[in-house]
């Protein structure tokens, strides 16, 4: 299998990037595939306490690209996944503390020994995007079904063609059925109409998330959650799986049904 | 309880769904238009060539923009006519 190098963003801040790359990562090593996650988030790191490895990191991303150590010793393997690691982003600088050029050149050599390279982008379109879309062959563009989101979403979708990733597939962050039931959030099919991008997947809002971020442990390990299972699903159709998408048509519950014959019969 | 029954018959007021589709309809189109600065300017030379065939107009106080309407934008555009080419009738 050849490698891949894939970015996830979303433009605007908090909407499930750092999430998605752990449980993403986690569910594909949990499949034996050689998985390395990538914060480029630096001076905000967090994808180390979302995977519970934040006590292990030793050297960073900065430290390899500056000679200081060398790119195994970074890593740090995850003793609960064979396969599965985490390069993690340095704490004390900033964005420019790495150029696009040096991202291009790490991933690369992160190439020779992954099936997948996750990197986790940070919020915002200035370097640190441009950073961690450097060396990417594919990206992920995560958005929540609010007009914020979607609206970073766009920008960020035109970046990326600008950039050559003309490819980049959406996952759908949090929602929340009963409020598309009721009329009060965007459902999938009004997002793909806006920002006309291939539909990766969709993950519920489910309390389970914040549950296993305290404990640092992502959701896809917790059999009953039901993002995590979502996650799971992504990461099946990312090693080209044909998992069935969500029906993009109203969800059909007895109250919904119930509502439509009711209009029918006014 | 009269509200749950009309929420029911879907007789309440447009959910915040529509609402937030429309508006990021309208803002996508500004977005869109004014992150590639130079969409406005090759669409105004390309007009420019094309009305110019069949009458002469002011190229310098040509304006082309987007302009907000009630539930809608239009593109605007404001072309100063200096004379009309006259036809041969057919």
């Amino acid at each position: 299998m050849k490698s891949r190098v894939i970015v996830i963003t979303s433009g605007k801040g908090g909407v499930g990037k750092t999430t998605t790359t752990a449980n993403l990562g986690t569910s594909l090593a949990m499949m034996d595939k050689k998985v390395v996650l990538v914060d480029t988030d630096i001076g905000l790191r967090n994808l180390d306490v979302v995977m519970g490895l934040e006590n292990r990191i030793v050297f960073d991303i900065v430290d390899v690209v500056n000679g200081k150590c060398r790119l195994k010793q970074a890593l740090i393997k995850d003793k609960r996944f064979e396969g599965l690691h985490l390069l993690p982003a340095a704490q004390t600088k900033d964005k420019t503390a790495i150029t696009p050029h040096q991202m291009k050149n790490l991933t690369n050599e992160l190439r020779q020994d992954f099936d997948f390279i996750l990197v986790d982008c940070p919020a915002g379109i200035e370097q640190g995007f441009r950073n961690a879309i450097a060396g990417a062959d594919d990206a992920i563009v995560v958005a929540m079904p609010e007009v914020s989101s979607v609206r970073d979403a766009d920008r960020i979708i035109g970046l990326l063609e600008a950039a050559g990733l003309r490819n980049s597939r959406l996952i759908v962050n949090r929602l929340r059925s009963k409020m598309v039931r009721r009329g009060d959030m965007m459902d999938i099919k009004d997002i793909l109409d806006i920002l006309s991008i291939e539909l990766l997947g969709v993950v519920p809002e489910d309390e389970c998330i914040v549950v296993s971020t305290n404990r640092g442990e992502p959701a896809v390990m917790e059999n009953a959650s039901r993002a995590g299972a979502a996650y799971r699903r992504i990461a099946r159709r990312m090693m080209g799986e044909d998992i069935p998408l969500p029906s993009l048509d109203e969800p059909e519950n007895f109250f919904y049904r119930f509502k439509k014959i009711l209009k029918m019969a006014r | 309880m009269l509200d749950i029954i009309n929420r029911l018959l879907g007789r309440e007021n447009a959910g915040s769904r529509d609402i937030a589709r429309e508006r990021l309809r309208l803002v996508l189109i500004h977005d869109r238009a004014s992150v590639s600065p130079n969409f406005l300017n090759t669409l105004k030379e390309e007009l420019i060539r094309v009305i110019r065939e069949y009458m002469e107009i002011d190229e310098e106080s040509l304006v082309v923009d987007l302009e907000n309407e009630e539930n809608s934008i239009a593109l605007v555009a404001n072309i100063p006519i200096r004379g009309f080419k006259r036809a041969a009738n057919e």
